[in-house]
């Protein structure tokens, strides 16, 4: 009993998770602002490369391919690391939040690209002939026949990816950002006692099963008639 | 027929696959308003031939004028010279995720730059001329091979093509769907539209086509009315290639 007692003292302590759900709360609103730019940029950034990819310029295609190996290669904690502490000594200093959210970015922007660009390449070649036949340019083609096709087939692998990389928002608390974790353990530091850290799991499951459900509507809305 | 001059004039087209020679050196010329069919054995190069005709595969040497456009010119508008050049695949590739009638409309709207109402009316009025008035609304998918075809040739003469190319167009299709197809074909060929198809369809090329040519290893060895190139085959490879035909 002392054991059970001990156990919801500790993690499931009411008058602490009250007192520090302020704080876990805004960490909750940043990890959203957070996440929503890494999702914007990092998907935008992904189908601009595959885009530019699918023109076929060699040396262009190879600079995209080393670069998304790159950062499909390092851990999102090193690359977080890197930028905030190599930058300042190369003169440009840059916060916690911008390091986190510029490495989670490209590596979105890596991942993505290899999606979006397998599904590019999933288009049968006769789309494009068929497109190109009746007068539609290269890049109309791409974009009235071909991207709409690509996109439904990327749109699961790619709402599992982006919630993936998402989650990594709690890697920005090594670089202190007063995001959900970071917010969760400041508030245990403060109050010597890690029910906060339940409150932020708490608002993990609060700000991602929504996602997820979203991103399963997403997979159903968007499978064509067959 | 044969005095007008040729709408379609390719002349010593090459193409090589790697190392591998498909076309060496074939000259084709068709007439306005003429049925040309092509026949041979597969790997013979007529399907390439047909697809340099509109620059879907790029001849290595050669040239080719349709309808007064040196299609191989840098200087060419590709994309102004295609839509007028209609073509069906064998595998129609029509665009999945819109309906028949938004198949049709797409290059009305961005290559002819109709308006959306513009567009939605020539799009029925072509469906309606290949029997699919009833199936506007409905996708690929929930087509029929041949009602698909339909949608794919509807596609290409919506444009008002000046040649219609054809691969292979009933190649995929069930038997029982391959005459639907052909009726369509067979009123566009009496409605003047000039025509080179790639087809096994024999008994159609009796009927309704001007010329046959016959290739084989990607040269053309024979070509003349049908009567002839079926009924009195002046090379060997001809005969053997019609006698096989004929076992089927």
């Amino acid at each position: 009993m002392d054991a059970l007692n001990s156990f919801i003292f500790s993690f499931f302590n009411l008058k602490v998770m009250a007192q520090y759900l302020p704080l876990v709360a805004q960490g909750l609103g940043l990890t959203v602002v957070l996440a929503l730019l890494i999702v914007v940029c990092g998907l935008a950034l992904g189908l601009a490369l595959a885009v530019i990819r699918s023109f076929g310029l060699r040396v262009l295609n190879w600079a995209i391919i080393f670069t998304v190996d790159v950062f499909r290669a390092l851990p999102p904690l090193v690359i977080i690391v890197l930028l905030f502490f190599g930058l300042p000594a190369a003169g440009l200093s840059i916060s916690g939040f911008a390091a986190t959210w510029l490495s989670l970015t490209l590596v979105l922007m890596a991942f993505s690209e290899e999606i979006f660009w397998a599904g590019i390449t999933a288009v049968p070649k006769g789309q494009w002939e068929a497109a190109r036949s009746t007068g539609l340019s290269f890049l109309q083609t791409l974009r009235m026949v071909v991207l709409p096709q690509a996109l439904r087939i990327t749109v699961p692998p790619l709402t599992n990816r982006t919630i993936a990389i998402t989650k990594g928002t709690a890697l920005g608390s090594v670089v202190g950002v007063a995001e959900i974790l970071g917010a969760s353990q400041s508030a245990m530091s403060f109050s010597a006692n890690p029910s906060p850290l339940t409150l932020g799991a708490i608002a993990y499951l609060v700000l991602f099963i929504p996602v997820v459900a979203l991103g399963r509507w997403i997979e159903t809305r968007f499978a064509w008639k067959r | 027929m044969t005095h007008s001059p040729p709408i379609i004039d390719a002349r010593g087209l090459w193409k090589k696959f790697g190392g591998l020679a498909v076309l060496k050196g074939v000259d084709l010329s068709v007439a306005e308003r003429e049925l040309v069919f092509i026949i041979g054995p597969s790997g013979s190069g007529k399907s390439t031939l047909l697809r340099c005709l509109n620059r879907l595969e790029e001849p290595d040497d050669g040239s080719i004028q349709v309808d007064g456009i040196e299609l191989l010119s840098p200087k060419t508008d590709l994309n102004a010279a295609r839509r007028r050049i209609g073509m069906v695949f064998q595998s129609f590739n029509l665009y999945p995720h819109m309906t028949a009638r938004a198949n049709v409309m797409l290059a009305l709207r961005k290559v002819l730059g109709q308006d959306k109402d513009q567009a939605a009316q020539l799009a029925a009025r072509a469906l309606d001329r290949v029997g699919l008035a009833e199936r506007m609304d409905h996708y690929p998918a929930q087509l029929s091979g041949g009602q698909q075809q339909r949608v794919a040739i509807a596609r290409a003469i919506a444009l008002e093509p000046r040649v219609m190319l054809f691969d292979e167009p009933t190649s995929a299709l069930d038997p029982e769907l391959v005459g639907g197809v052909l009726n369509v074909m067979r009123e566009l060929r009496q409605d003047g539209m000039t025509m080179v198809v790639v087809s096994h369809e024999m008994a159609f090329a009796k009927a309704a086509a001007d010329r046959v040519v016959f290739m084989a290893d990607g040269q053309k060895l024979e070509e003349g009315p049908p009567a002839q190139i079926f009924d009195a085959p002046r090379h060997e490879r001809t005969r053997a290639f019609i006698r096989q035909i004929d076992r089927h």
